[in-house]
């Protein structure tokens, strides 16, 4: 049934989830491919340039993002599981490069980028993945993704569709205090910020933090493990993918 | 490391680990954002104004130069005596000029930022006026000689009961910690000084080019009084503060109070057009309106971050700023705090002694999205970053990210650099959090999530 517009889908995976959260990257290969699109990802892309870019180094930034354009050059869609990532290529690359002879480069490749929820509910018109997930969960909007982005629909939308799954919404929508290289050069606010997150999370009664985001998600579990706190955490497309 | 930045380390780490602080504010801010939501609901939309309100203080920015020819035209008409200032040193002089020729003692003041900016109390009590501050919230932080800790909630850190506890150390009456048994002790104190005052100074909310106006807005009537009964009053303002019309205020006098404080309308708004006329019978007998420049016009020339000059001290984007609610606004260690003062202070105090606070940033955009009138903040907060990074680099911190941008566009290196980070994972927990820990910023309050052996890459390859 979800054989028409089959599409060769260019999967961007960040550094964090290529290190670090593997099964992150790996579901949403299977999703994608269950959906009847083929899947590509480019071994050679390693990162997007943003902590350069977020510090001011924009220089730097451009001899990361530069060779990382010419290799989605001919993507049809380029599809992030990260509102982070995605609002670099989507909203900042076109920044960057404004004014270098990889400006429509950038703009073309911008256009054709997508956060993986958005890309999902948006772009293939799915919301129902046929997944199943018996635990009272909670969810974390990644700044970039909320705002940058403007996603907030889209996995509310997908986790609504999800058999067993108790969702319940955080108070208040704030940052985790990630920030990138700002959790190491202010870790006191940093932490203090993620603090705020976790007391916000365990007021609901949640087993579960998802989000869209691993480098958020990557902080929250972070404080989480610290504390000893058995909440845990998962990247969204690893709670569609539990069938 | 300059003594700014030092400075907000050592005051954030102290606030931060403050968990009276932290409740504190998010408890006033949460109560905030309740009454907020519910007074932008009653706007038809709340975005169309938004975009309105950008507009018109675009025009105004923009077209600085003619607005404020026209704005002192008419102020003067009506024999206003207008000053330029071009920096706060000057705006200072200014103001301690009139108060000599009037022969003045003392001053009461109603609330104004700009006053604080040009650190004017200071200066007058240097040359021994006496200034005493009428709006309740500056009263209460001038009784204990610190600066506001917001620019709209001046006093907003303290509690009922430090209050009570300060009017009785410093007045010698305090009956109980009741707000208004407390507001009713303010008041008797500063009747007095109002009657015995020799000028008035205050700020102003927006000036109107079309009429020659100051509007002033303020929800204790202290303004007014302070406008009212001596018979000099002054005022001081920013020249960014112009709107082209008159008409502008029915957006932005709802806007401001909305946005600053969850009000429809904040409950006294007054717009001042001259002193006394002849025929009149109340009002100040003369009137000096004091424009400031304090490096404004080094802000209008960045078109980038011209758009800073659109504020109108709301104070939306401290109070749905994670930072500030966080670090408090007295560890920013600026007049304007928050996202705000992150944004301008470099351009009014200098970039590199101030980029501080651009970094000290998730770049959440929280504040953008709060904005009234659409400042870019988080963005600019990235520029300012930028611009501190290409006049002034970062020896250790460019060589760094030219040593990241060599593993990231090398797959081997990339390859190798987490196959180092998964061999070295049990070296990571034995020294975690000490001074032999790398990555002790991170791990003195947070674990490193455990690093599995096959990263994605591995995983893909291994299925082709």
């Amino acid at each position: 049934m979800f054989r028409r517009n089959r599409m060769t889908i260019t999967l961007f995976i960040p550094c964090f989830i290529d290190a670090l959260f593997p099964r992150a990257g790996i579901s949403m290969v299977e999703i994608l491919e269950r959906l009847g699109h083929s899947v590509v990802c480019p071994e050679a892309i390693a990162c997007c340039g943003q902590p350069p870019f977020n510090s001011g180094y924009w220089e730097e930034a451009r001899t990361i993002a530069g060779p990382v354009l010419e290799k989605l050059a001919d993507a049809e869609a380029v599809v992030i599981g990260s509102g982070s990532c995605g609002a670099m290529l989507k909203n900042f690359y076109p920044e960057l490069f404004a004014n270098t002879p990889q400006a429509e480069l950038a703009k073309k490749v911008s256009a054709r980028t997508w956060e993986f929820s958005d890309f999902l509910v948006s772009k293939l018109g799915v919301t129902d993945l046929g997944a199943k997930f018996p635990h009272k969960v909670t969810f974390h909007d990644g700044c970039h993704g909320l705002r940058e982005l403007g996603i907030k629909a889209a996995p509310r939308a997908l986790l609504g569709k999800v058999r067993g799954l108790e969702f319940v919404e955080l108070m208040e929508e704030s940052c985790c205090g990630f920030g990138g290289t700002f959790s190491a050069k202010f870790p006191m606010i940093s932490t203090a910020m993620g603090e705020v997150k976790c007391a916000a999370a365990a007021e609901t009664g949640a087993d579960y933090i998802i989000s869209n985001d691993s480098s958020c998600l990557m902080h929250i579990q972070g404080l989480l493990s610290r504390q000893g706190s058995p909440i845990k955490t998962i990247h969204l497309a690893e709670v569609l993918n539990q069938q | 490391m300059s003594s700014f930045v030092s400075q907000f380390k050592t005051l954030a780490g102290e606030k931060t680990r403050d968990l009276r602080h932290r409740q504190v504010i998010r408890t006033a801010l949460r109560s905030y954002e309740v009454v907020r939501d519910k007074r932008k609901a009653a706007f038809q939309s709340w975005e169309f104004a938004r975009q309105a309100a950008a507009e018109t203080k675009w025009e105004a920015v923009n077209h600085l130069d003619t607005h404020l020819e026209a704005l002192v035209a008419k102020l003067e008409a009506r024999g206003t005596k207008v000053h330029w200032a071009s920096t706060g040193a000057q705006a200072c002089a200014i103001i301690a000029q009139i108060l000599r020729d009037q022969k003045a003692h003392s001053i009461i003041k109603s609330k104004a930022m700009t006053s604080e900016e040009i650190h004017l109390n200071h200066a007058l009590e240097q040359e021994g006026f006496t200034v005493v501050e009428s709006d309740l919230g500056e009263f209460i932080v001038q009784l204990r000689h610190e600066p506001p800790y917001h620019i709209v909630f001046p006093s907003m850190h303290l509690t009922r009961g430090e209050i009570q506890d300060l009017f009785q150390k410093e007045l010698g009456d305090a009956p109980s910690d009741s707000p208004e048994e407390l507001t009713m002790v303010a008041r008797r104190v500063m009747r007095q000084k109002y009657l015995t005052a020799d000028v008035g100074f205050t700020g102003a909310n927006f000036a109107i080019a079309e009429t020659g106006m100051i509007s002033i807005t303020e929800n204790e009537g202290n303004a007014r009084l302070t406008a009212a009964l001596p018979k000099t009053m002054i005022t001081l303002l920013g020249i960014e503060k112009i709107l082209p019309r008159f008409a502008d205020l029915a957006l932005f006098l709802p806007m401001l109070a909305t946005a600053g404080a969850g009000q429809p309308m904040t409950c006294y708004n007054t717009m001042y057009s001259g002193p006394r006329q002849p025929g009149e019978c109340d009002g100040p007998e003369a009137w000096h309106v004091v424009l400031l420049d304090n490096r404004r016009t080094e802000l209008l020339a960045d078109a980038e971050q011209r758009d800073a000059l659109h504020c109108i001290r709301c104070g939306a984007c401290l109070n749905v700023c994670p930072i500030f609610r966080n670090v408090g606004g007295h560890t920013y260690g600026t007049t304007y705090s928050g996202p705000v003062g992150s944004v301008i202070t470099p351009h009014l105090r200098g970039l590199q002694d101030w980029k501080h606070l651009s970094n000290a940033s998730s770049l959440c955009g929280a504040c953008t999205e709060a904005c009234p009138v659409k400042i870019d903040l988080h963005h600019h907060l990235l520029q300012n970053r930028r611009n501190a990074s290409v006049s002034e680099p970062a020896f250790f911190e460019r060589l760094a990210y030219k040593l990241f941008s060599i593993v990231a566009n090398e797959p081997k290196f990339w390859s190798l650099a987490k196959k180092l980070g998964w061999l070295t994972q049990p070296l990571q927990k034995a020294v975690k959090g000490s001074a032999l820990d790398p990555a002790k910023a991170w791990t003195k309050t947070r674990d490193l999530p455990p690093m599995p052996k096959e990263s994605f890459k591995d995983w893909w390859r291994n299925r082709k």
